[in-house]
C-alpha cells in the first residue's frame, strides 16, 4: 500500500533532487497545460516528459503497471470529448446522436494527451520522492510547523497499516456472521459496520502513536534536524528542466497556432 | 550514588510521595497514596493485580499523562470536585522535578510495536528523539549508530524500511531509539506482551546489555516475572487505588517478595516462576460420557468422535488477494504451500512453527476466511449439513453456525456496543440458540458485565468475550488464532480448561499458538508448519526451550505440572 507510488530502493538521478524543486518544476509545467487545451503544447510536454523517465528510475512497464488507471481515464475523457463535444469541419463519423468531426477529434485528442501531460509528472514525482525527505523539506526549507509536518509523515505510515487492519477485521466480522455478501443494502450496512470497526482501531493506534511520539520528546518549539534538506546544482536543473517542458510547450503551440486559451473558450 | 556510566547517562532518581491521580471522567483514582522510592540505577519490576494503576505510573513517569487540576486534595477524600478533569494529588519527581519538566530525562516502551515505530526508515526512526530532544546533528548520528549496535540491529542499512521488521525487532528499535535520548529512567510498559517467545528473548536480552551499559535506572511492568526476575533487584507489588490502604502492598528483592507474595500474585494472575494454574484435564480418551456430549450439541446429530469435518489437501495458502499487473490479474505468491491437515470432532489440532511462516493465514484459510491460492479445504457433509464443499463459498450464516473462528485481537470481532448483544448476535442471526447465551455468560464469568460496551473491557474480559460470542452461534469447529497471547495465569487455566470441556462435548479446536502448556492441556495433533512435520505433542526432556523459558513465559524447572503426567504426554 505505502509503496504503491514511491519506487523502494529507487537510485535514479531523480530521487537526489530536493523534493521542493520537484514539485516547483512540476506545478509549472501543470499550471502550463492548464490553460490551455491544444493538443500541441501537451504533445510537446509528454514528449519530453517521457524522455525523462529514466531519471525519475521509471520503465514504461512500471508506468503501465502503476499509472494504467491514469492512462485509461485520460483515453475515455478523450474519446467523449471527441464525440460530444461541437461539431466543426469535416464530420468523421455519425451514429445517431453521436457524431465526431474533424474539429471534435482535435478537442478530444488534446484532452486525452493533455491529460495524460497533467498525470504523469505527478506519477513521476511520488515515484523519485520519499515521504521523508519530502517532510524533511518542507519542514526545513519551505518552513512549514514541523509538529504538523512530522505528524502527518507519522500517520501517513499508519495508513498501510490500516489497509492490513481493513481486511483483518473483514475476515473477523465475516467470523462473525456479518455477511459482506449479499444485496447492496446488506453491503452497505457492512462496509459501514467494518468502517466503524477500523475506525476505533485507527484511534487507538493514532492515540498510542502519539504517546510514543511525545515520550521521546516530541512536541517541543525547537528542534534540530538529523538529516539536512539541501539545495544542490542538480535542482537548477530540474527547476530549468520545468521551465523549458512549460516554455518550450507554449512556443510550440504559438508557433503552430492551436494554442487556446480555456477562458477564450467561448470567442 | 549518581555516576556517569558509559555514553554519558546519568542514572535518574524516582521520588513518589502521597502521589494520586485520576483520569479525567473517572470516579475512582487509578493511583492513590503512593509512597516510593527508586534510587538512581535501581532496576525494579512492577506487579500487581490489573487497575492497579501500573501503566498509569509509567506514563506519569514518562511525561505524558495529560494536564491535570493538581492540588485538590487525595482523590479519595469525598469524592472527586469535578470528574471531567483529570486530578493529581501528591507529588512524583524525577531527580526532584517534575517528570513533565524534564523531557527526555525517561524513555517509554509501549506494548503494540506496530505502534512504536514513527518513522518509514530505520535510521531516521531511532533519530527522531534525540532531533527532538535539539541534539546537533553530528551527535545524532553518532548516537544512531551507537543505539543500534547496543539493541543488536547494526547489521541493517540505516535506510532499511521499519515496516518489514518483526515484532521483536520493532520493539528493539524502538528501546534504540529511547537509547538515542540517553535517558536515565527506562520505562518498559508491557514490552513483550504482543510477542512469540524468540521476541520476549530478543527484547529481554536488548534490555539487559543496555542497562548494564548505561547503568539507566529501569521499571518494568510486565506478568510475565520468569522473563525479569533475573533482570531486576526489586520487586514492588501495587494495588488497586484506595482512600485508606497504601498503593504499594509489598515492596523488596525478587526472591523474597515471590516468596512472601507467591499466594497474593497467583490469585491476581501473576505468571509466578514455577507456577502452572490447574487446568480441567481431558477425559480418558479424550472423549466425554454420552451425557455431555447430547447436552452440548443441543438436538444436532452428535458426531462421533473422531469424525472427519475437515481436510485440507495440497493447501497454499497467502493473505493477499490476486494483484493487478495493468489488465492483468496475478496470483499472490502463497506463504505456505502443499500442507495437509485433518480436523476431527472432539480432537484438538495445534499449529505450531516459527513466526512468519504463514500459521494465521493457514489457520484462516482452514476456517473459510481466505480463499486458498492453491489446493483446497473440504468439509465433510457431517460438518457442511448441505452447505457445500468449500467453507470460503458458504454464506456468513452458514459458516458461524459450523467453523467459528477467534482472532487473536478480540477487538476485532466486536460488531456492537454491549456485551449482551454481543453473544446474542450470532444466535439472532441463526434464528436459534439464544438459550445458550445465559449459560456461556455464567461459564465465562461475564454475567456481572452483560450492560458493558466491549471496548471498555480489560484484556482478559476481552478475550473471554471474543470465545464466548463465537461459540454462541454454536459451531463443530472452533478456530483460535494465538488465544493465549498476553493473557494473565486466571485467564489461561480458565480458556484452557473450558476448550478441554468443549473438546470433551465433542467439538474440534483447531489453534495456533506458541504456547506449548496450552497445547499439552489441549492434546491431539500438532502440525509443525515450516518444517513439514505432523507429530503427536511430547515434551522434551526438560518442558523448556533453550533459553529456560516455555512458550507462556513460565519457568517450568522441572516442576510437576497439573495435568500431565510423569513423562509429560499429554493426560488425555
Amino acid at each position: 500500500m505505502r509503496d504503491a507510488l514511491t519506487l523502494s530502493g529507487n537510485q535514479a538521478v531523480l530521487t537526489r533532487a530536493n523534493p521542493l524543486a520537484k514539485f516547483a518544476a512540476v506545478f509549472l509545467i501543470t499550471l502550463v497545460l492548464a490553460l490551455s487545451i491544444d493538443w500541441m503544447s501537451a504533445s510537446v510536454a509528454l514528449v519530453c516528459e517521457l524522455l525523462l523517465f529514466p531519471l525519475a528510475g521509471l520503465t514504461f512497464t512500471l508506468l503501465w503497471q502503476r499509472g494504467w488507471p491514469l492512462i485509461l481515464a485520460a483515453a475515455v475523457g478523450g474519446w467523449s470529448t471527441s464525440i460530444l463535444a461541437p461539431d466543426s469541419g469535416k464530420v468523421l463519423l455519425d451514429v445517431g446522436l453521436w457524431s465526431m468531426s474533424e474539429g471534435s477529434l482535435e478537442l478530444g485528442m488534446g484532452f486525452l494527451l493533455r491529460g495524460l501531460a497533467i498525470a504523469l509528472p505527478a506519477v513521476l514525482l511520488m515515484s523519485c520522492t520519499d515521504p521523508t525527505d519530502l517532510a524533511d523539506a518542507l519542514a526545513q526549507k519551505a518552513r512549514l510547523p514541523h509538529r504538523f509536518v512530522l505528524g502527518t509523515l507519522a500517520a501517513m505510515r499508519l495508513v498501510g497499516l490500516m489497509a492490513e487492519e481493513w481486511q483483518t477485521i473483514g475476515m473477523a466480522r465475516r467470523a462473525r456472521g456479518v455477511g459482506s455478501r449479499g444485496n447492496p443494502w446488506q453491503r452497505l450496512r457492512a462496509t459501514l459496520g467494518q468502517s466503524f470497526g477500523l475506525l476505533v482501531q485507527a484511534i487507538r493506534r493514532a492515540t498510542r502513536l502519539a504517546v510514543t511520539m511525545e515520550a521521546r520528546g516530541f512536541g517541543g518549539a525547537s528542534r534540530t534536524w538529523a538529516r539536512e534538506s539541501t539545495y544542490s546544482a542538480l535542482d537548477i536543473w530540474v527547476l530549468l528542466g520545468g521551465v523549458l517542458i512549460a516554455g518550450g510547450a507554449v512556443a510550440a503551440a504559438l508557433w503552430a497556432g492551436t494554442w487556446h486559451m480555456v477562458w477564450l473558450e467561448g470567442s | 550514588m549518581p555516576t556517569t556510566h558509559d555514553g554519558g547517562v546519568r542514572p535518574a532518581a524516582v521520588t513518589a510521595r502521597g502521589w494520586g491521580w485520576r483520569h479525567a471522567g473517572r470516579t475512582k483514582p487509578a493511583v492513590n497514596g503512593l509512597d516510593l522510592d527508586i534510587r538512581p540505577g535501581e532496576r525494579v519490576l512492577l506487579l500487581g493485580p490489573s487497575g492497579a494503576g501500573k501503566s498509569t505510573l509509567l506514563h506519569a513517569l514518562a511525561g505524558v499523562l495529560g494536564d491535570s487540576t493538581s492540588g485538590n486534595g487525595p482523590a479519595g477524600d469525598g469524592g472527586p470536585p469535578d470528574s471531567d478533569d483529570a486530578d493529581e494529588s501528591g507529588s512524583l519527581l524525577i531527580d526532584g522535578e517534575p517528570p513533565r519538566a524534564r523531557r527526555g530525562r525517561a524513555g517509554l516502551m509501549q506494548q503494540d510495536p506496530e505502534t512504536q515505530v514513527v518513522l518509514s526508515r530505520l535510521g531516521d526512526d531511532v533519530a527522531f528523539g534525540a532531533e527532538n530532544l535539539s541534539v546537533p546533528r553530528d551527535a545524532i548520528w553518532a548516537r544512531v549508530h551507537e543505539a543500534l549496535d547496543d539493541v543488536g540491529l547494526a547489521h541493517l542499512p540505516l535506510d532499511h524500511p521499519t515496516s518489514v521488521l518483526s515484532g521483536g525487532q520493532k520493539q528493539r528499535l524502538a528501546l534504540a531509539g529511547i537509547l538515542a535520548m540517553r535517558p536515565g529512567l527506562i520505562l518498559l510498559d508491557e514490552p513483550t506482551a504482543n510477542l512469540d517467545p524468540a521476541g520476549v528473548l530478543e527484547v529481554r536480552d536488548a534490555v539487559g546489555r543496555c542497562l548494564d551499559k548505561t547503568g539507566a535506572t529501569l521499571v518494568v511492568v510486565e506478568h510475565r516475572v520468569a522473563v525479569w526476575k533475573d533482570l531486576v533487584d526489586r520487586i514492588v507489588v501495587l494495588q488497586p487505588g484506595s482512600g485508606t490502604q497504601p498503593a504499594v502492598l509489598i515492596d523488596g528483592p525478587p526472591d523474597q517478595v515471590l516468596e512472601q507474595a507467591r499466594g497474593m500474585l497467583t490469585a491476581a494472575g501473576v505468571w509466578v516462576p514455577g507456577y502452572v494454574p490447574a487446568t480441567r484435564r481431558r477425559t480418558v480418551g479424550g472423549f466425554s460420557p454420552a451425557g455431555d456430549r447430547a447436552a452440548a450439541t443441543n438436538g444436532e446429530p452428535a458426531l462421533a468422535p473422531g469424525q472427519l469435518l475437515l481436510a485440507a489437501e495440497g493447501l497454499a495458502v497467502s493473505r493477499e488477494r490476486p494483484r493487478r499487473r495493468g489488465f492483468k490479474s496475478v496470483p499472490p505468491v502463497p506463504v505456505l504451500r502443499d500442507v495437509a491437515a485433518q480436523v476431527r470432532a472432539g480432537e484438538a489440532l495445534t499449529v505450531t512453527g516459527p513466526n512468519g511462516v504463514g500459521k494465521s493465514t493457514f489457520a484462516l484459510t482452514l476456517a473459510g476466511l481466505l480463499p486458498p491460492v492453491n489446493g483446497k479445504v473440504s468439509a465433510a457433509p457431517e460438518l457442511s449439513r448441505g452447505a457445500g464443499i468449500d467453507p470460503y463459498k458458504w454464506k456468513a450464516e452458514q459458516l458461524i453456525a459450523r467453523i467459528g473462528t477467534v482472532f487473536q485481537e478480540p477487538e476485532h470481532q466486536f460488531v456492537t456496543g454491549r456485551v449482551l448483544d454481543e453473544l446474542q448476535f450470532g444466535p439472532k442471526h441463526l434464528g436459534h440458540g439464544e438459550e445458550r447465551v445465559d449459560e456461556l455468560l455464567e461459564r465465562l464469568r461475564l454475567t456481572e458485565l452483560v450492560d458493558a460496551n466491549p471496548y471498555t473491557l480489560s484484556g482478559g474480559e476481552k478475550r473471554r468475550l471474543s470465545v464466548a460470542t463465537v461459540l454462541a452461534a454454536h459451531p463443530q469447529v472452533l478456530v483460535l488464532d494465538e488465544p493465549t497471547f498476553g493473557q494473565d495465569a486466571n485467564t489461561w487455566a480458565e480458556l484452557a480448561s473450558f476448550l478441554s470441556e468443549l473438546l470433551d462435548a465433542g467439538t474440534a479446536v483447531v489453534s495456533v499458538t506458541h504456547d506449548e502448556e496450552f497445547t499439552h492441556v489441549l492434546g491431539g495433533t500438532e502440525l509443525r508448519l515450516g518444517s513439514r512435520e505432523r507429530r503427536a505433542p511430547e515434551r522434551d526432556a526438560s518442558g523448556l526451550n533453550a533459553s529456560g523459558l516455555n512458550a507462556s513465559g513460565l519457568d517450568a524447572s522441572g516442576q510437576a505440572v497439573p495435568g500431565f503426567d510423569a513423562t509429560g504426554q499429554a493426560a488425555s
